[in-house]
């Protein structure tokens, strides 16, 4: 199973396109999250948005992730120990108010389980990829952030005791 | 026991002991997962959590939740009622500490807890990786402090860097 999803707010059809005419003719399951959009798709089962149970649960069955390149996606396929893939939106085509997109596909191209989709042709090659062979499971990162983090934050909070 | 729930009010004004308030915000999505993601910092804290989606609720379900209307900076009605719903929340709670990842209801609720005399900690989404976010910018003045998740972005006239959420 793939999970497809372009976040909470925004839709993201070129993303969502790409793969609903890449699974025609694949007997991979899909399911997708695709956001406030007017467009069909044919060959996946999808919803605007999912409920949060629901989302849990999707998450914990995918063996592949693909999303837009949002913190949220990245951070709970990663803590799941799941593979993603993540295109980045283009305020460019509008489909973000700016390019920070591009700059966290960057900062993560290199981390183990992140696949970085620059297009949609890449998109459908990793796809492909992924569908010969599984990409391997990620190290799970954990649920929550770094002690170094948790120890600064708490000194500046004051919660120390 | 027994005299603290007789008298829980007496108790807890009278006592050095009383627990800080901690207001966590975050607008559903990447900002709330971020959030979550420091929970461990919260521990010990009377907590209070306030998200743009009522679902997410389930993922903090044994504390206290507010949802309140979701809109960004280019939906001014929905900006309008989303700031009118968390000065009430901060007013009913009056928080000794507001944690925010953004975006606008972080930058509400700094401005109106600041107002009431708070810490503020803004904690701009690790996705703002070349520059601060909108949002952070904007929360800049109201913040006591202004945090970053990368490096380079950090600075004397700047940012303070503490570590990522990562």
């Amino acid at each position: 199973m793939i999970f497809v999803t372009v976040g909470t707010q925004l839709a993201f059809d070129r993303m969502v396109g790409a793969v609903d005419r890449w699974v025609n003719a694949k007997d991979t399951q899909i399911i997708a999250q695709v956001g406030p959009t007017e467009v069909r798709f044919s060959n996946i089962k999808y919803k605007s948005f999912l409920e949060q149970e629901q989302l849990d649960h999707i998450m914990k069955n995918t063996e592949l992730v693909v999303a837009h390149a949002g913190m949220g996606s990245i951070l709970s396929s990663l803590s799941l120990g799941k593979p993603i893939i993540i295109m980045p939106r283009k305020a460019s085509l509008g489909e973000h108010r700016n390019e920070h997109q591009m700059a966290t596909a960057k900062r993560f191209q290199n981390r183990p389980g992140v696949y970085v989709a620059w297009d949609e042709q890449q998109l459908v090659v990793l796809l492909n990829r992924w569908s010969i062979s599984r990409f391997d499971n990620v190290d799970e990162i954990s649920n929550t952030a770094s002690t170094e983090f948790i120890a600064n934050l708490k000194q500046l909070i004051g919660n120390t005791q | 026991m027994f005299i603290r729930d007789a008298f829980p009010l007496s108790f807890s004004w009278s006592s050095p002991l009383k627990q800080k308030k901690l207001l966590a915000v975050a607008s559903a999505g990447g900002h709330w997962v971020q959030l979550l993601r420091m929970r461990p910092a919260f521990e010990f804290l009377s907590l209070h959590w306030i998200s743009t989606s009522p679902g997410v609720a389930s993922q903090v379900d044994h504390e206290e939740f507010t949802s309140v209307r979701d809109a960004n900076m280019w939906d001014k009605p929905g900006l309008v009622l989303m700031a009118i719903q968390i000065a009430w929340r901060v007013l009913l709670y009056r928080p000794d500490i507001v944690v925010t990842t953004g975006a606008a209801p972080g930058y509400f609720a700094i401005v109106f807890a600041r107002l009431l005399g708070a810490k503020t900690i803004w904690i701009d989404s690790i996705a703002n990786a070349e520059e601060m976010s909108l949002a952070g910018k904007k929360a800049r003045r109201w913040a006591t402090h202004w945090i970053t998740q990368w490096p380079e972005l950090s600075g004397d006239d700047g940012p303070t860097y503490i570590g990522s959420v990562l």
